[in-house]
């Protein structure tokens, strides 16, 4: 899975979140949590469809590394083992 | 029609989910009906069989109308039933959908219709039907704007995201809170816990499960107010005409802000005798149904206390406005890292301010602190939630 398939995956799991917000036009520095006004729940539910589809563990002491799209999208890359 | 709290006056039926004949059961969902809190699912309390309709979809009645009438299946019983009150007022009949171009459409008048050749190339493009149009140009000739204007009307809407009304929902709750405020005698209390415990319990729990499976900190402070509860029956419960009636259940009304504004506390029905994985599955369901615009209307008028939990937002300190006729509400801030004083030495702990609004038609203050003492206490030992 590339890079570019992981970052398709995570916007169209914030878009279930934030239905009203156009996910791929996020600022990639941007807190997710201020941004997408998303609470808990909503990070719970992102991380349990994430895990779902890609297929890995998101431990909770990791959640940090989620904070803004960029980081997370560097982390599920590195997660997955993904090369490119 | 079910008064889904104490703000509601009239709702509008939008469809029914069975027809007389159909059995039904305590708990079936029967009908859908449009209030100020968006589309509520109906579930019923009776057990028996539809006899007939009352009101019509697309009617709009006031709170404790009729909708329909349920015999009894056991003989000779009849329920009682009255008509429906005079302040009907039938809403427009929802807007029949865009209908899709059909293969073959049917000639209506004699010949082609005289068409503009940029109308007819704007036709093709946008998948108009020329044999429908009436055409604004000299002898009924189709014109480009004619054709725009047919194309705008038969695009597909864009999907209503939502059955929200948020100007609604926000009349509904301006009219709860004024009647709190000028009802209700409120008393506020306020205790700090040490939440050291039960945030370490929870990480160490979440740290082996699945995230499907993990817990929120939220279901474990349900659960801590539920519990306490069953020694504080002063704060859970309906304040009447009759005085203060005690809940026959604990459910907890559980705030949950609505994306674009709004607020809506549906009920964790006997919440003291749920599991915490019990407990967190129905805050997941409650919380993803009330953002669709799905819940039922149970889930409205059942709550006998109200937990908020505003600490998502940075906010260290709730000062609570009680949902009427609810007695009580619960509030919970941000947990925030402070010094503390443990066993004579300073510590960093993480602290939670918990606070109670409570009336005084109802308890005083030295009761609801013992319950947030208690409240405390249970978030000392998470183990037993």
């Amino acid at each position: 899975m590339t890079r570019n398939d992981i970052t398709a995956v995570l916007i169209d799991e914030l878009g279930r979140i934030a239905p009203e917000i156009d996910a791929s036009r996020l600022d990639p520095n941007a807190e997710l949590r201020e941004e997408l006004d998303i609470d808990s729940m909503d990070f719970l539910n992102l991380v349990t469809g994430l895990s779902e589809r890609l297929e890995i563990d998101i431990p909770e002491i990791d959640y940090p590394k989620l904070a803004t799209l960029g980081h997370a999208i560097d982390y599920l890359v590195q997660r997955l083992g993904s090369a490119a | 029609m079910p008064s889904l709290g104490a703000d509601m006056e009239a709702g509008t039926l939008v469809e029914w989910l069975k027809r007389p004949g159909d059995r039904v059961r305590r708990g079936d969902i029967v009908a859908v009906v449009e209030t100020q809190k968006g589309a509520i699912e109906v579930d019923i309390f009776e057990e028996g069989v539809i006899e007939r309709w009352l009101v019509e979809p697309g009617t709009t009645v006031p709170v404790g109308t009729p909708l329909a009438v349920i015999a009894d299946t056991r003989p000779a019983v009849a329920v009682a039933e009255m008509e429906v009150a005079a302040t009907v007022t039938p809403t427009p009949a929802p807007a029949a959908p865009p209908s899709m171009p059909p293969l073959l459409e049917p000639r209506t008048g004699a010949g082609r219709p005289r068409v503009s050749p940029a109308a007819r190339r704007l036709a093709a493009e946008r998948g108009v039907t020329l044999d429908r149009l009436t055409g604004s140009g000299p002898g009924g000739a189709i014109l480009y704007a004619d054709v725009e204007r047919a194309a705008a009307e038969a695009a597909p809407r864009p999907a209503e995201p939502k059955r929200l009304d948020l100007a609604e929902m926000r009349r509904a709750i301006g009219a709860a809170m004024a009647r709190s405020k000028r009802e209700i005698p409120h008393y506020y209390l306020s205790t700090t816990v040490d939440l050291t415990r039960s945030l370490a319990w929870l990480e160490e729990t979440n740290a082996t499960r699945a995230p499907a499976q993990r817990l929120l900190l939220a279901a474990l402070l349900i659960k801590a107010v539920a519990w306490a509860l069953g020694e504080a029956a002063e704060f859970n419960g309906f304040f009447t005409a009759e005085g203060f009636q005690p809940g026959a259940g604990i459910h907890i009304g559980t705030a949950i802000a609505i994306r674009g504004g709004g607020l809506i506390a549906p009920a964790i029905r006997d919440a003291d005798k749920l599991s915490l994985e019990a407990l967190m599955a129905q805050l997941r369901d409650l919380v993803a149904r009330a953002r669709s615009g799905a819940l039922r209307s149970s889930e409205l008028s059942d709550p006998t206390i109200t937990v908020t939990n505003l600490g998502e937002r940075s906010v260290e300190t709730v000062f609570g406005v009680i949902y009427p006729p609810q007695v009580a509400l619960v509030g919970f801030g941000m947990p925030v890292e402070r010094p503390w004083v443990v066993s004579g030495e300073v510590a960093a702990r993480r602290v939670l301010t918990t606070t109670l609004a409570a009336d005084h038609r109802a308890s005083d203050g030295h009761r609801g602190a013992l319950f947030l003492a208690n409240i405390n206490r249970k978030l000392q030992s998470p183990e037993t939630l």
